[in-house]
């Protein structure tokens, strides 16, 4: 269980100007938005040289979300698998359940020093909407989410929690009433009114800058991860694993271990019914690539290239396309995409919950259902970090629903 | 002289503007499309502008989203659509014509095979929505190999850089959306519009069409007035949401209308 070393590039400085990850990312977006990506691009970049603007992120990553969140070294799940020993990441105990704050609050502040007073949103699962619309109450802006009119079904107590916190959410029901519809609708709401709203974007996908801003608000994962590997194990992990929907939790975990030598990546897609049936949400291990949402990526696609609707228990994972950055990490071999079933996903969601006393998100528990595949594999020595993206508190409907539950 | 070139160039004889139609191909079934194309012409259109349905219309209103997923629902793809103007072409060998759409369907059919076959149904110009000019070198390098015309947008918010280089790539006429937002919004501000178009004129020597909000005559004609061009789209697909396949002689009736008026609008 190593992974081969050839793989690993000594040095790491993507996405070009353009907005490229290789073949990947760029900019495919109508005229109109041209000029505000074109402005927050620039705008971004003298954020990050600005010491005042990072000291205040990180102070708000501190004080408002509670990090550096913890790594749990989880013994019980570990010794009943009879393998690797399995590190949790706990993004799951950041403020508002997840790792989307971190980003929101990175956006939120470049917002504020753009002068934008109106944000605006896409969700799936919610999680991002609530981030958003948490920072956008935290700073005083309007805040307006865009929610697939299928996710606002299957998420009722996200959307009923963006709605205390102060934002308008907006049902779509356009397309297939998921997360893809609810990107197309936020970015229609840009288009019209891109002087005077901000688009906080929730994964790392999208036009260019938007997959390496959200890449360098979410990095803090790794690099969190590297500091407190070594304190705990006195080394690095062999295998880190995230789960991919749009992939910003996972690009943000893995990132700054891109040039680490030894250390094995794995990213998991929703893999649904099962990648065979095609009713799946695995474009990395199952699509081809092709451009959606402003960027070329790997998508699920049909002949023709009409996006096709996708299925996942998980409304996180719930979307056809993946950020650019993953598509080329697959294709240079970097980092390995596989899938894991909606049924195993759950099974890892009740060995965690019985084991160690932590409910993850549906979407966590998929990178937990492979790390459960992988942990027999090696040897009690060695180490598997699985980035628990969030809680699963908002999935207990949908969980108790499966097993024939009405709450 | 391209069919595009030729079509502006007698219209500048006559001292007159181009009606350019857009309508969603494959709405409200593919095998009507044809017969709501030369309905446009037997109307007034000079350039007809044909949707490429797509599963995630991004830059578009409800009107022509809903149109899109018509279309789809029928299994409207590419190939479908470039066989339509074939089809088209029987009876039509004047009137160009201009695919307008998403990158991903030219994407999946790869640029070199799309563009051969559009070039051999009698395709003129392709707009490909998203592909602003950064991302639209290479297809726009075939589809001049092809001599296809590479249509482009530009809108209230591109600085004068990104015009000149629009201006390099651009062929035929150019697109200039009339309003921050999604196609079939109603917020045209007109003077707003001549004076980009004048700033526009300097840098551009293409003809060029306004789009975007022009939902009847009299707006039409006062677009006349400023640009070289008129495009409307949602206002006909609206026709044909409402009344199916039965919208034929409301289209008809709908584009004399805006015809003489934008015929009357510099006399």
């Amino acid at each position: 269980m190593h992974i081969n070393d050839l793989l690993v590039p000594q040095a790491y400085d993507l996405p070009d100007l353009r907005g490229r990850f290789g073949d990947y990312g760029g900019i495919y977006v109508s005229e109109t938005l041209m000029a505000a990506l074109d402005e927050l691009r620039r705008e971004y970049e003298l954020a990050k040289q600005d010491p005042a603007f990072m000291a205040e992120y990180r102070h708000e990553l501190k004080h408002y979300v509670g990090r550096p969140s913890p790594i749990y070294h989880a013994q019980r799940w570990s010794e009943q698998l009879g393998g690797a020993q399995i590190y949790l990441k706990r993004e799951d105990l950041n403020h508002t359940g997840a790792h989307k704050i971190n980003n929101t609050i990175g956006q939120a502040l470049l917002a504020r020093r753009m002068g934008k007073k109106r944000v605006i949103a896409e969700t799936g699962a919610g999680q991002h909407g609530v981030a958003s619309a948490t920072v956008a109450a935290r700073y005083g802006m309007e805040c307006v989410v865009y929610m697939g009119a299928e996710d606002i079904q299957r998420q009722a107590a996200n959307v009923f929690r963006m709605k205390l916190l102060g934002a308008t959410v907006v049902p779509v029901t356009s397309g297939s009433r998921t997360l893809k519809d609810a990107l197309n609708e936020a970015m229609r709401d840009w288009v019209t009114n891109v002087d005077s709203t901000f688009y906080i974007l929730g994964t790392a996908a999208g036009p260019h800058p938007y997959p390496m801003l959200v890449r360098d608000f979410q990095a803090v994962i790794g690099e969190e991860s590297k500091v407190q590997m070594a304190e705990m194990a006195g080394r690095q992990p062999d295998a880190v694993v995230a789960c991919v929907g749009g992939g910003s939790n996972a690009i943000g975990m893995f990132y700054p271990y891109i040039t680490v030598p030894g250390v094995r990546m794995i990213g998991v897609e929703a893999g649904g019914d099962g990648v065979e049936t095609g009713r799946h949400a695995a474009p990395l291990t199952a699509g081809r690539p092709g451009v959606l949402h402003g960027n070329r990526t790997y998508l699920m696609q049909d002949e023709h290239g009409q996006i096709i609707e996708t299925h996942s228990v998980s409304a996180g994972l719930d979307y056809p396309g993946v950020g650019p950055e993953h598509s080329y990490l697959k294709d240079i071999g970097r980092v390995e995409y596989t899938a894991a079933n909606d049924d195993e996903s759950l099974a890892a969601f009740h060995a965690l919950c019985r084991t160690e006393g932590i409910i993850p998100a549906l979407e966590s528990s998929h990178a937990l259902a492979y790390a459960a595949r992988l942990a027999p594999t090696m040897r009690k020595d060695q180490i598997i970090l699985v980035n628990l993206s969030g809680r699963g508190d908002k999935d207990i409907p949908t969980v108790a629903r499966i097993a024939g539950l009405e709450l | 002289m391209s069919r595009i070139q030729t079509t502006f160039a007698r219209l500048q004889t006559h001292k007159k503007q181009a009606l350019i139609p857009f309508i969603t191909a494959g709405d409200p079934h593919p095998a009507a499309t044809v017969g709501l194309m030369h309905a446009l012409v037997s109307g007034g259109a000079d350039i007809l502008e044909l949707g490429v349905p797509f599963s995630d219309p991004m830059a578009d209103g409800p009107v022509i989203q809903k149109a899109s997923e018509r279309a789809l629902a029928h299994g409207t793809s590419l190939s479908d659509v470039l066989g339509m103007v074939r089809e088209f072409r029987r009876k039509d060998a004047d009137t160009p014509v201009v695919l307008m759409g998403y990158a991903n369907p030219i994407e999946a059919m790869g640029y070199q095979a799309f563009a051969e076959q559009a070039k051999a149904v009698g395709v003129d110009g392709v707009l490909t929505v998203d592909m602003p000019p950064e991302e639209a070198g290479p297809l726009a390098e075939v589809l001049k190999a092809h001599e296809l015309d590479p249509i482009f947008l530009l809108a209230p918010t591109t600085p004068a850089w990104r015009v000149a280089e629009v201006a390099k790539l651009a062929s035929g006429y150019v697109y200039y959306v009339s309003l921050k937002g999604v196609t079939g919004a109603a917020n045209l501000d007109l003077d707003d519009v001549a004076s980009k178009l004048s700033t526009l004129r300097e840098q551009l020597s293409v003809p060029i069409g306004v789009g975007f909000g022009i939902r009847d005559a009299a707006t039409a004609q006062a677009v006349a007035r400023i640009a070289d061009s008129v495009i409307i789209g949602s206002r006909l697909v609206q026709e044909v949401e409402e009344h199916g396949a039965d919208a034929t002689p409301r289209l008809i009736a709908f584009m004399r209308e805006v015809r003489s008026a934008m015929d009357g609008a510099r006399q």
